[in-house]
This record gives C-alpha cells, structure tokens and sequence, in this order.
C-alpha cells in the first residue's frame, strides 16, 4: 500500500522538479565583471550579493584570515564615504547588509526594496577599487576580528576541536588553515598585508554580481554597466594548485579541553565535484550523506541513536560544492555510559553495511524525494538562490550546475553509492579526533550593588 | 514626505502580489467548530505550504517541573497510532515533508512544511494529524529523549553564552513562569516520568487551546478541510488561565559567575514590553536606535565602532504574552570587563535621560518602513508573523499598520517610554567569564 503511493509520487515528482527550473541571465560587462540576476516577483525585495574569487584556501602561511580581516575593513571607508557610512546608507534605505568570508570566497550582500538597487551597486562599486585602509580603523578592528574568534572558535570546545582537526586531517591543503585564521597571525596583520591582498583580489574581473528579486535583467545589466562597469579590471594572477598529497594511512588525535561532554570527528579523504574524476562520485558521495543522514529517518538518527543508542547526536557534512577536495565528515557525541570509541566503531560499522550491501530502493528514493522537495522549498527564499549561484560560479563549477543538481542526484544508483563507499570510505583514507573534556571549574561569586551605573 | 510617497508606492506594489483587497498581507481567521482559532494566507506561486499547529503549552506551563513542556514536545514524533519513531520519519520523508516541534516560553507547536501535491500532501498532513492526536508517551522512547536532554542540559554547561542566559532569566523574573529554561535543568528533568509527559498533553493539547496557521499555496477550502482535520480529533478541553503578571525587581543587582573562557559574556537588562503593550511600538523603534539596528545602532557604534571591546554588541526586546526581556547584550576580553559594562550602562544611561536626536530617529524610521517588505517576502517569514499575530491575537491588520505605528513615534514620547520603562535602578547585570588576572592578553 505504501509502496504503491510512493511509486504514484514519484512519476510526478521529477516532472514537477524540472518545471521548477532556473532561469538566470547572464551578462559579463567589459571589464570582466560577470553579472547574474534570476527574477522573483513574489515580493517587491531584490537580493544583491557581490562574491569575490578569494578566501581562506587563497592564503599563504603568516596571513591566514586575512580574507576575512579584509571583509571587516571593507565596512571602514572608501575616498567617497567615511568609515561606518556605507552601514549607515543601507539602514537608511531600509536594507538588509552583512558579508561572509569562507574557504572559497569572500561575499557582501545587501537586500532591499527593489527600486533602491543602484543604493547597492554605488556603494559596492565604489569599495571594489576605492577602499580606504587606515592604521587607526584597522587596530580596532583587529581587536573586534580577535573577539570574534574567541567567541566562535576558542570558548567553543567542539569548535576548537574542528580546527583542530581540519589541522591534523589536511597535510598540505590550505584546507587545513582556520577561516578566521591562527591567532598570531591575526595579531600581526598589517595595512600593508590588507592593502597587498585588496590590490591583488578585489577587482571586477574576479567578481560575480548575483541578484535575484522583484526585477528585470535588462535594466539590472544596465544599472551594473552604469555603477561597475568604469571600474578597471585587475591584473589576475593564478594561485598554485596546492592539491592534497595522497595520505598513507590514518589519523587519530585526543583534544583535551575544558568541555562536559566527550565529542567524536571522523574524516574521510573524498573528491568534491570540481575535483572528482568523473562526476557521479561526487552526487554519489552527496546521496551516501543522505542515506546516513538525510533526515530522521537515515540511518544514523534511526540506527545509533534510537536503535542502539549509543549517540546522543549525530550529524555527517560533505561539502559537494568545494573548490579542493574535501574530508567527507561524521561527528557525534556519545550516549551517557558510551564512549568515543564505541562511537567509531559503531560508524565504522555502518560505513562497512554501505561497502558490503546495496541501499535499498525505498530508501534511496525517500533520499531523492527529499532533494526534489527541497529544490521548491529553496525558492522560497531569493537569499539562498543567489547565495547557490553565487558559490557555484565563485569555486570555478558555473552557475548552470545548480540546474543539474537534481538530474544527477535522481541518477544516482544504489552501486554507485557502494563503490564509491568502497573507493573512498577507507581505513586509509581517515582521520580521527576524539574531545576528552577535562573539569570546568568556577563558582558564583554574588555581588550586591546599591545602583545599576558603575 | 519622502517616507509618505514610499509607504504608498510600498502598498500598492503588495496589493498588486497578495491580494485584490487593500491590505499588505490578507489573513484570513475563523474558528473550527471545537473552537481552535486558524489563520490563513493564501500564497500563490511555489506549490508548497506551511501550517503550525500551536498551543499555549510553553515553557510557562511547566509549573514546578522545568523541561516538561519540552520534553513533552519532544516526544510527540517518537511514536503515535500504529507507528514508531523510524515509520512517522518514514513517512514525513518519503514525501519530501518536513515535520518541526518547538518550544518557547509561551508556546508550544508543531510545524509542517510539505509539497501541495494530493498524494504528498495527504500523507504528510495524516502523519502530523495522528502526532497531534495520539502520541503515544512509550516508555523507551521517553527514557532515551529524557537522557538525550540531560545530555543538552550538562553540555550547556561548557558554554558561556549558555550560563549566562539561564542566570539572566533568573535575575528577571525570580519564581515567575519565564523564570526557568525552557529545557528545564538535571535536577527537574531527572524527575520527570512519562505519566507526567501525558497528563500535560491531555491538559494543554487540547481543542480550546490550539490554534492553525496555513501559509501556502491551498485553496481557502481545502484550507478549512486541512484545519478540521488537524484538530478535529482533539477533545475541546479549556483554555488554561492566563499567565500571572511578572513581578518586578526591586532593585539593581549584579551577578558574577566565574567560568575558565577567554572572553566574558554580559548580559544587562530587566523585564521590557509585552506584545499587546501600548508602549510596544514606541520601545521598539527607540530599542532599534539604542542597540536593536543590526550594524548601526548606539551600542554598536560605542562598544564595537568607537573601541573594538566586541564582536556583537546589542540590545533586545522580546515581547511575550507578560513582559519578556529587555537585554543588553556582548563578550568581550576578560580584562575589559569593565570597561565595557561602563560604556553600557553609561549609553543606557544617557539615553533614557536625553532620548533621541531627531535625525537618529528619521533614520530608524527609515531603516525600518524602508525594509517593511522584507518582513514577509518569503513564506517562511510570513507564516512566523502569522503565528505571533494569531497565538498573541493580536489585530489581523498588525501589518497593514505597522508602517504607521512606527511613524506614529516621536523623540518625546520615546524619551517619555524609555524613563517610565527602563529604570537603571532595577538593572540586572550577569557576568560569565575568566577573572582579569587569569585571561590571556
């Protein structure tokens, strides 16, 4: 009976999925600048983003973070506005702004009503090539990255644990470096460093303008020619390869740190899309994720923490979309009474099931049916559709591949995902951190004052 | 002016997407004949939907055993009717449905984000139909959700953040419902018995206590069908009595926690505004000039802008059904500890004693009419201001007049709210961190 419903829903189903399809237009102005908008109409906001070609993975050693230290400072100032001004302009206008730095790109986004687009694009424009760096504006603001740091990475035990263990797993990938970057480094940054790294990175031609909203692509490519497009294009040279030396065998290490619960990571060596040999392993890989835990029903929700309960949390990340090849990731926090080590091998245990047996075609197809639903639940936010077109064309993968997506998961077949659980899911090919929480100790000190101002 | 010919141009394109009536977004509200309250916009151009079924069954139900609201919540997808935990995950999944449970103070729910598809949808809404009304409270799945907490529970132990807040409510509101939080703590969840779990269920998830929330692209009957079905097999019940009014502090008081982390997290603040409020308005547009404005606002230009002392650093209101949180909040070096708390209270301070300046407050106006729309361009968005306008019962036309209450606000009477309401004579003050001496440099 079930079966029978599942079979009528999913004829439907791609039908429907590839009517959802996207429709981008492109647009690369003379200066290089590649321009991409996708129309929503459901409301009168367009989402503008500015995505560069540079983040973590682009840094040498000494200046890792500098990518994100440099999305802080663009918020500082240009020869048109003072610094804080650009912040004042959007709030002003009703818009919604931040930045994002990651391993692979830097982006800046504003969201808006729709009319006020050329508020954004001025603005934007105008910090590409006019940016301001003053010593003064960078020493506070190096102490604002620092308090960021220990907010995010070092007060945060399974944080701390990650970078630790993205340090150990990559031998030679800038990979291995933290976002935020290593502390001394952020110490040291000097405007001469964030000048060099602006000069050589922000440049129309190593940007990707990405809007999506209430409006229409010719007037927002005409808008960009009239902002972007007297910018000059910057004199772009390639970064070196720095692709991951093979590893010879596994990895383990313990963090001991300050923390009330034991914590797992493990981390297979995998190739990401823009790497893999042929393109099936990586939608392969990226359906494997689903089967362990692609919702409630994967098998490690359902399998160790309901069935043997053994972990108390489980989650798995692959990073399909990666410039570099990437570490296929399962982390878990043990049940009371269990312990990191019943917490790998009960992994390992499921990881084996995927070598040795096929997945089954219900759950593979409740794998798809998740994807094919989660590709309509996606356009209702325009945020994360300019954000997918924006990281695939910013890692080198083009736009389009987000069109295909669904297409090359709904190929996927249940071989597939065991060779490639066999190829890469191996001893070998592994690294393994275990958190062992050392005592937290404090106590509460109470102090009565007579007024609320000091 | 300008503000004029953009609130005007702003609702003639809205009338022109939502709907032929003149209204920015068009809830439609009506009763299920066992009395649940179900509010409805009809979205069109994405076949999927949202629905949220919501009780008043918060965390301020729990009475004496903290964590009972949500562990309560927690269990409903673990098994009802004929199905376990892997057949309700089964089923919500072989359709591409997403199925939520939620706890706040106030409210708890359960929430549905599926395709509209007939066969799709029918499976999904039947699923969350039978959680709502026969979760069954087995005894395994109760003890290991139980443990999955306490593990939450002591985890929260390890974070700063964590600590300071459960130490904040309790300054707040002492013995008061919202003084707890809503995970409840190891000593009150360890307590706990599956008996407990079902005795609150039969109470509060009941008919006269639920209300609906459909955002989507459903046609206004099946929209009646889906709300019928969802709650239909709920026994009427009551409503509980409203909560007990917050009683406030009595004065200012500061506590500090020592904890071995390398910033310290400061949490300042005391009991704010509540949602029928007739302050609220006038709070919250003073609050976004104060510290509420993402990246500008007072306290950010003070504590991060001028002297780089933090990363974050703001203040809140968080209305609730009685007075919920005004909050100042940042972390910072443990040495700047106080440095920062003197730059808190003292931009507090002159801003309850001068107010705003007039062009603080046009660029507040501003920044928050311009961005009206973005307050529900997804449906998403949409269906959570749905669900506070309906669970507070608040006018259907809140958003229609959101744009003039705001514009309705004036330096004076921002000035006049914030010394009425916000006294730094009854500030409460946490501090969780390292003492100075130990912090790194």
């Amino acid at each position: 009976m079930n079966n029978r419903l599942l079979c009528a829903a999913f004829l439907w189903l791609p039908v429907f999925a590839s009517n959802a399809e996207t429709k981008v237009s492109e647009h690369v102005l003379g200066n290089g600048l590649k321009v991409l908008v996708k129309e929503d109409h459901r409301s009168p906001v367009a989402i503008s983003q500015v995505w560069y070609k540079v983040g973590s993975s682009y840094e040498p050693g000494g200046i890792t973070g500098i990518s994100h230290m440099l999305e802080h400072m663009m918020f500082k100032g240009t020869d048109k506005h003072a610094a804080g001004e650009f912040s004042r302009i959007i709030a002003e206008n009703g818009g919604e702004e931040n930045a994002f730095t990651g391993t692979d790109y830097t982006a800046y986004f504003q969201t808006m009503e729709a009319s006020r687009l050329a508020v954004s694009f001025e603005l934007e424009a105008d910090r590409m090539r006019n940016l301001h760096l003053l010593p003064d504006e960078l020493k506070k603001e190096l102490q604002v990255v620092t308090e960021e740091r220990r907010m995010r990475t070092d007060d945060n035990p399974q944080a701390k644990m990650q970078e630790h263990f993205n340090a150990m797993a990559y031998t030679n990938s800038p990979y291995k470096n933290p976002v935020i970057g290593w502390p001394s480094d952020i110490e040291n940054y000097k405007v001469e460093d964030l000048q060099a790294w602006y000069q050589r990175w922000y440049a129309p031609n190593n940007a990707t303008l990405v809007v999506v909203g209430d409006v229409q692509p010719k007037a927002v490519f005409a808008l960009a020619e009239q902002y972007f497009g007297p910018l000059k294009p910057g004199d772009l040279k390639a970064i070196k390869p720095q692709t991951e030396v093979e590893q010879l065998g596994v990895r383990k290490m313990t963090v001991k740190l300050p923390a009330k619960l034991p914590y797992l990571v493990m981390g297979y060596k995998v190739p990401v899309l823009k790497t893999a040999e042929s393109e099936w392993e990586a939608y392969a890989l990226e359906v494997l994720a689903g089967v362990l835990d692609g919702g409630n029903s994967a098998r490690l929700e359902s399998g160790l923490v309901r069935g043997k309960q053994i972990a108390v949390s489980v989650g798995v990340s692959y990073g399909l979309y990666s410039r570099l090849s990437e570490v296929f990731t399962l982390e878990a926090t043990p049940a009371e009474g269990k312990t990191v080590w019943n917490l790998e091998s009960a992994l390992k245990d499921e990881i084996a099931k995927l070598q040795i047996n096929l997945v089954d075609n219900e759950e593979l197809q409740r794998i798809k049916a998740q994807v094919l639903a989660k590709a309509v639940y996606e356009r209702d936010s325009g945020f994360y559709q300019a954000m997918q077109l924006g990281t695939l064309e910013t890692v080198g993968l083009g736009w389009k591949k987000v069109d295909e997506y669904v297409d090359k998961v709904n190929q996927v077949t249940a071989e597939q995902v065991r060779d490639v659980a066999r190829k890469y899911l191996i001893e070998d090919k592994l690294s393994v951190a275990y958190l062992e929480p050392l005592p937290i100790t404090g106590h509460i000190t109470e102090t009565k004052i007579e007024k609320g101002v000091r | 002016m300008r503000i004029h010919l953009l609130s005007l141009m702003l609702l003639a394109w809205l009338t022109a997407f939502w709907n032929p009536a003149q209204a920015a977004v068009k809830i439609e509200h009506w009763k299920t004949p066992q009395g649940s309250r179900v509010y409805y916009v009809h979205t069109e151009g994405l076949p999927m939907v949202d629905i949220q079924v919501a009780f008043d069954a918060g965390s301020a139900r729990d009475g004496s055993q903290f964590g009972l609201s949500a562990l309560t919540s927690a269990l409903l997808d673990t098994g009802a009717g004929q199905w376990n935990a892997d057949e309700i995950a089964q089923r919500f999944e072989s359709v591409g449905a997403q199925f939520g449970s939620n706890v706040s103070n106030d409210m708890a729910s359960v929430s549905l984000r599926t395709l509209t598809e007939k066969p799709l949808f029918d499976k999904a809404l039947e699923t969350i139909q039978v959680i709502l009304t026969s979760p069954r409270f087995n005894e395994a799945d109760f003890q290991r959700e139980k443990n999955r907490t306490l593990s939450g529970l002591k985890q929260q132990e390890e974070s700063p953040g964590e600590l300071a807040g459960i130490a904040f409510y309790k300054a707040l509101y002492g013995d008061h419902p919202y003084g707890h939080p809503t995970p409840g703590s190891i000593a009150t969840v360890s307590g706990l018995e599956s008996t407990d779990l079902r005795n609150f269920y039969q109470k509060y998830y009941v008919a006269a206590n639920a209300m609906v929330v459909i955002v989507g692209d459903l046609p206004r009957q099946q929209a009646e069908q889906t709300a019928e079905k969802l709650v239909g097999g709920l026994p009427t019940g009551q409503k509980p009595e409203p909560l007990p009014e917050v009683v406030m502090p009595v004065k200012a008081d500061m506590q500090r926690i020592e904890f071995p982390s390398s910033q310290t997290h400061v949490l300042v603040g005391m009991p704010g505004t509540y949602r029928k409020d007739p302050d609220y308005f006038t709070l919250y547009v003073g609050n976004h000039i104060l510290g509420g404005g993402a990246l500008v606002s007072k306290l950010f230009d003070e504590v991060r802008e001028k002297r780089g002392l933090a990363y974050s650093a703001s203040s809140s209101l968080g209305p609730m059904f009685r007075k919920g949180p005004f909050a100042i909040s940042l972390q910072t070096r443990n040495d700047q500890t106080g440095q920062a708390l003197d730059v808190v209270n003292k931009t507090l301070a002159d801003f309850i004693a001068q107010g705003p300046t007039e062009a603080e407050l046009s660029a507040a106006k501003k920044n928050i009419t311009g961005g009206f729309a973005m307050r529900f361009d997804t449906n998403k968005k949409l269906a959570s201001y749905v669900s506070m306008i309906g669970f507070y019962e608040m006018p259907l036309d809140y958003l229609d007049t959101f744009q003039q209450n705001v514009e309705k606000v004036t330096t004076a009477s921002i000035k006049d709210a914030f010394k009425r309401r916000i006294d730094p004579q009854l500030m409460q003050t946490i501090t969780v961190g390292g003492s100075a001496r130990k912090s790194e440099k």
